[in-house]
């Protein structure tokens, strides 16, 4: 017997799983760039 | 181009391009993945699951771009020794291992509904998956190699040997059997439907320029990482 599968929750599933991984890469990499950034110009003014 | 090997010349561009790719980067995938969610019709065979192909292929594509960047940057590095392309490399390993991933699962719910199967172990998911294993063994053995001191060569040659994987991915449906599909765009032709492919063509180019951003944002980051110690080392040799 073939189960019934809605293909929409795959899609969503996927959307969702391909948007929030880029975003949280994006965000991750933008907050330790300034981070790093900002510990740069603190050694140089110490 | 050895002009921007310059760490200084490479923070001024890096400055104000960082912001534009990932703004434009942003603004055309969103463009691109509204596109394919709300315009495009249902593929004849794999119905709306086609959908996922806008963020399936260009993870892709851009996982396996990592790859190459980290294998051109590391022989750039070993050739001229531009420390530069040693942070190019280190830079394009983070967001290549987060596409691979994102590829990896985005095909795995794909191949649910159109294969009856989360996974198979053939050629194309296997050597994908290596691909990923490779990233994290690179990530680990730069930042390794950064805190104990060992010559940033040793990570390049690694990242060398690594892109023997990427022609083995690429020929891998071709090679051996497999469920996945074989290549449906080559150089110069597209066995897809043009109402898939232009929407493709811009989520490419999206998730391209978000991929750049990263990059750039990374190296800027470790940059910054490498001055402010080599500043306090300096201090604290002063001080002794």
């Amino acid at each position: 017997m073939r189960e019934a599968l809605d293909q929409w929750t795959f899609v969503y599933a996927a959307y969702a799983i391909g948007v929030g991984g880029t975003l949280a890469m994006i965000a991750w990499s933008w907050i330790a760039m300034k981070r790093a950034e900002a510990r740069r110009e603190k050694a140089k003014r110490k | 181009m050895h002009g921007f090997a310059n760490p200084k010349r490479f923070l001024a561009l890096a400055g104000w391009l960082t912001p534009v790719l990932l703004t434009g980067g942003l603004l055309l995938t969103a463009a691109a993945l509204f596109w394919g969610f709300t315009q495009v019709p249902p593929d004849r065979l794999m119905g709306e699951t086609v959908r996922i192909i806008f963020i399936h292929v260009p993870t892709a594509w851009l996982g396996m771009g990592g790859w190459t960047a980290i294998a051109v940057s590391s022989l750039v590095f070993l050739v001229w020794r531009h420390p530069l392309a040693a942070i190019a490399a280190r830079g394009a390993a983070v967001p290549g291992l987060v596409f691979t991933i994102i590829c990896l699962v985005t095909g795995s719910v794909w191949g649910r509904p159109t294969w009856g199967t989360w996974w198979v172990w053939d050629g194309r998911l296997t050597s994908m998956l290596v691909l990923a294993f490779l990233y994290i063994a690179y990530i680990a053995l730069a930042q390794a190699a950064q805190r104990e001191g060992i010559s940033a060569r040793i990570p390049a040659i690694f990242g060398l040997l690594g892109a023997v994987n990427i022609p083995i991915i690429n020929r891998s449906v071709v090679w051996w059997n497999s469920l996945h599909q074989p290549p449906s765009i080559t150089m110069g032709k597209s066995a897809i439907d043009g109402v898939f492919l232009m929407p493709l063509l811009v989520a490419v180019l999206g998730f391209s320029l978000i991929f750049g951003g990263v990059v750039l944002a990374r190296m800027r980051a470790l940059l910054a990482d490498i001055q402010a110690e080599a500043r306090l080392r300096r201090r604290a040799m002063e001080a002794d």
